[in-house]
């Protein structure tokens, strides 16, 4: 199990890039913090889930 | 620096919270608030600053009021006036003790220099991520702390940026020229309503001097769930805005899509 965003998600196993794509978050404004650290994004693909606690933030830009 | 009678009884509040005082009071009196954008969040932004006792708050805004704002842009009440002016007539009304002047002029890479120049604090309440990049890119080249906002939908954010802490571009190296506006996904009035307050208290607290800054911390706010959470983030020193080495110009071009 891997805990995103405060919910329990069977997606382990999965690249942080696979769940990204299959859940269409928009690559460009979003930062994903990875068990209380910020994750750089050339990371996304070589980061296997397991046992993780994934928050995935969303900027948004309006006033 | 003194409180006449109208001012010790309206700030009395204030004087009673051992981390503002008679002494925080005076801070705020002196000082010099610049808000950028009188839409949902300046507009609440704008009113708690005024109501604190904030000697000079300039608001500008380009933008003129519409129906569809009434929704959240709770100082607005007459469509078609300058939102800027809105906004200056409103602190009128509300506090006589604050020199309040509306701008209408929109803030460009060319004169942002200009505009911020001379603030304790500027508050980033504009629409859109080409602004609040500019923002961001002009306060920390002219080491201007300012504190960002952002409410889109039933989401918000808000940090804040003083010289030397991270800077926006420490987490978001471009611009998402792609990022729905508030026309395409909607906005409820509390949402914006929210971080316009918390962006105020940042002025308040960094005016004041009370309290801890959210530096180096991004907090969302989920509306719907009722959820806070708390990114914490370093310095970059590859960032080009705060980065060792920056290379952000403000040229016109970095502001809006590459085609």
């Amino acid at each position: 199990m891997v805990k995103v965003n405060g919910k329990d998600l069977d997606i382990a196993g999965k690249t942080v890039r696979e769940f990204l794509d299959e859940e269409e978050y928009p690559l460009s404004r979003i930062v994903v913090e990875l068990n209380g650290e910020i994750l750089p994004k050339a990371q996304y693909d070589r980061k296997f889930l397991d046992g993780d606690v994934v928050e995935v933030v969303s900027f948004v830009g309006g006033g | 620096m003194y409180f006449d009678n109208d001012e010790c009884k309206r700030y009395a509040r204030n004087f009673a919270l051992p981390e503002i005082g008679v002494r925080g009071q005076r801070k705020l009196k002196e000082a010099w608030v610049l808000v950028i954008g009188a839409g949902g969040l300046g507009s609440t932004a704008v009113m708690y600053l005024a109501a604190a006792g904030v000697g000079v708050i300039t608001i500008v805004d380009y933008d003129y009021v519409e129906e569809s704002n009434f929704n959240r842009q709770v100082i607005h009440t007459q469509v078609g006036v300058n939102k800027a002016k809105s906004a200056e007539y409103f602190v009128n009304n509300l506090n006589p003790h604050v020199s309040v002047l509306g701008v209408d002029e929109k803030v460009t890479p060319q004169n942002i220099l200009g505009h911020i120049d001379g603030f304790n604090f500027i508050v980033d309440c504009t629409s859109g991520f080409d602004s609040k990049f500019l923002i961001n890119d002009a306060c920390v080249l002219y080491k201007k702390p300012y504190c960002h906002g952002g409410a889109t939908g039933t989401q918000g954010e808000i940090m804040t940026y003083v010289p030397g802490s991270p800077c926006l571009r420490c987490l978001m190296r471009e611009i998402p020229f792609d990022a729905p506006s508030n026309e395409e996904v909607g906005i409820l009035g509390p949402v914006s309503g929210m971080i316009g307050c918390m962006q105020a208290m940042e002025a308040i607290k960094y005016i004041t001097g009370a309290g801890e800054l959210l530096t180096g911390r991004l907090v969302k706010y989920d509306a719907l769930e009722t959820r806070f959470q708390t990114i914490r983030f370093g310095r970059d020193k590859d960032c080009p805005a705060c980065g060792d080495k920056p290379s952000i110009k403000l040229s016109i071009d970095r502001y809006r899509p590459k085609k």
